[in-house]
């Protein structure tokens, strides 16, 4: 066989250039506000993969809204794994078979190394005394929340009012009745998790606002303390970040090993503590401990508990023609 | 038209390839969105069009980019003219401004007029104790896509009124036509087909806007929900289906205006 050099050269570029992909590469696609937890996660699994396998790994990463990134994966954006903030995205790519059927069964704790749950942000010294979900719904009490059909952050929001009114004893039918009465205190909805926050802060519009918890800490942060007050409701929602190796590309790049250590990577105890840090909670007992102070106990029912499934609880109060959108049928 | 009477040669080839580049561009993806629609039953396909949710947003979407079109097309023409007919200091400055609003990321856009005109904004704590809300209500989707769509009627009507020459003015003022008289019977009727563009360019533009109406809207379903928010949403329930169904209800009423305000052109041109 003949080959004229210079496509010789091309060939062997190209091949060179597939095994150094193939050996340091991994791209983890994860929603949008995980940004800065994972910078910091990534540089401490590349230190950990050269500790313990002796070999260099690169993580990239992709941003955007959880289920924006769901779609890009299923039309073909090659991620070797995804961490995502609600479980029917990742339905979503298990139906498109680009993720194992059973990915829930892949990883401990329903392959969620990490959740949240919804709180709410007052105005400093809390003048209007919120305290409960009840105070939502009084006369005179404007709330921003994220729209649900928009955000995930607006989903979890609405279950965990409806949850903590069938936790309180009511029948779906009162729980539709509180949670329609809260929208109708609410002035904007807003598109996402940070729309919402800049509402509430920047524009200063609402009495309080309802959010993840990983986003209440990070606003202090960001927007000095002092200016608004975290509330823990007597009940709030598990909202879990669940993880999956992307099959198709793992199995394309033969990153399978890699793409699960570095998931395994995040219940371990180093992985735990990074994610603490950025104020989304972990499953390790001892690190909850020591963050304590920010992770206030709180009574979390789990999404399951009262909706079956999210997937279940999307079809029933999200999808057009469901729960959410009669509340805004009769207003 | 007879061939022979062409002076430059390549109808066929360059017929061709524009009807390849059109294809590429334009078609394709565009006869993508229909096929994905038909996956739909025409009952589902109706129903997801003609949900009361769609519906408030269809009229939301087209009525407020039809006022905002013509609010630009009056503002525009004015500022055209001052561009074209005044010399000022800064004028090129100004000149420049204008198409701002083309480069500014629609996001940018919306994020800064919502502060302008949010309750606690510069301008909305003047307002809103006079019981004028300009943010969070379909008030604010009409600024927004005002601005986006300023520079198309300027940019379309500017060289029209620069070639437009004085000496018909005159003309008409000397033959005893009031300033009203020739505006409207001199130079009206020449800007009108640039004018027209522009108009339906901005309605174009307008009825497509997301990024920066959705920072201002409030985005309330039945009040203050655009139909490109409502797409969002289905993608957002992995409903493609029905996101393409509203979107090509939404093109075939914008293709219809489109058509609409062409014909009007052209029947404009054949009248003068």
């Amino acid at each position: 066989m003949t080959l004229k050099p210079r496509l010789l050269l091309a060939a062997l570029t190209l091949s060179a250039a597939g095994l150094v992909q193939a050996q340091t590469g991994l791209l983890n696609v994860s929603y949008d506000v995980s940004r800065e937890f994972y910078k910091d996660l990534n540089a401490a699994f590349t230190a950990h993969y050269k500790k313990t396998t002796g070999q260099d790994i690169k993580v990239d990463q992709s941003h955007a809204g959880s289920s924006a990134q769901a779609r890009a994966v299923a039309d073909g954006l090659d991620a070797d794994v995804v961490t995502m903030n609600t479980t029917t995205d990742i339905d979503f790519l298990a139906e498109k078979g680009v993720v194992d059927k059973d990915w829930r069964k892949r990883f401990a704790h329903n392959a969620a190394p990490t959740h949240s749950t919804m709180l709410f942000l007052v105005r400093n010294g809390n003048p209007k005394g919120i305290k409960d979900w009840d105070d939502l719904t009084r006369p005179g009490i404007s709330v921003v929340v994220v729209n649900p059909k928009t955000g995930g952050n607006g989903r979890m929001a609405y279950l965990a009012a409806w949850g903590y009114a069938r936790s309180k004893g009511a029948s779906d039918a009162q729980a539709a009745e509180f949670v329609s009465k809260l929208y109708k205190n609410v002035p904007v909805l807003a598109r996402g998790g940070r729309d919402a926050t800049g509402i509430f802060l920047q524009r200063g519009i609402g009495d309080v606002l309802v959010t993840f918890e990983s986003e209440v800490v990070s606003v202090d942060k960001e927007f000095g303390s002092g200016k608004v007050d975290a509330i823990h409701p007597s009940v709030s929602i598990v909202a879990e970040n669940p993880v999956a190796i992307v099959e198709r590309t793992v199995k394309k790049k033969n990153t399978a090993a890699q793409a699960q250590a570095y998931l395994d990577f995040l219940y371990s105890p180093e992985g735990q503590e990074i994610a603490a840090r950025h104020n989304i909670r972990p499953h390790n007992e001892a690190v909850l401990k020591r963050h304590g102070a920010v992770f206030k106990p709180i009574k979390l029912f789990t999404v399951e508990q009262y909706f079956g499934s999210l997937a279940n609880a999307q079809k029933v109060h999200f999808n057009d023609g469901g729960q959410f959108d009669k509340i805004f049928g009769q207003r | 038209m007879n061939t022979a009477t062409r002076v430059l040669p390549g109808f066929k080839i360059t017929l061709g390839y524009t009807l390849l580049y059109l294809s590429l561009l334009v078609l394709i993806p565009l006869s993508a969105l229909v096929l994905k629609t038909l996956s739909l039953s025409w009952p589902q396909f109706w129903d997801a069009v003609t949900a009361p949710r769609v519906l408030a947003a269809y009229r939301l979407t087209f009525g407020a980019s039809l006022i905002a079109a013509t609010v630009n097309a009056v503002m525009g023409l004015l500022l055209a003219w001052v561009l074209v007919r005044y010399d000022f200091p800064g004028k090129r400055i100004i000149d420049a401004m204008v198409d701002l609003p083309f480069a500014l990321p629609t996001a940018v856009a919306g994020i800064a007029l919502t502060a302008l005109l949010a309750g606690n904004g510069w301008i909305g704590q003047y307002l809103e104790p006079m019981g004028v809300q300009l943010a969070f209500n379909p008030n604010g989707v009409v600024i927004a896509l005002i601005f986006i769509g300023l520079p198309f009627v300027v940019r379309t009507v500017q060289p029209v009124l620069a070639d437009l020459e004085k000496e018909l003015e005159e003309a008409a003022t000397c033959l005893g036509a009031t300033r009203w008289q020739t505006f409207s019977r001199v130079i009206l009727p020449t800007l009108t087909p640039a004018l027209l563009t522009g108009f339906a360019l901005a309605l174009a533009r307008a009825i497509g806007e997301y990024g920066s109406v959705i920072f201002i809207a409030g985005n309330m379903p039945m009040v203050s929900e655009i139909t490109p928010l409502i797409i969002v949403g289905k993608l957002e329930q992995y409903d493609y289906a029905g996101a393409t169904a509203v979107a090509t209800v939404m093109l075939l009423i914008s293709f219809v205006l489109l058509l609409l305000i062409n014909a009007l052109q052209a029947w404009q041109r054949r009248r003068s």
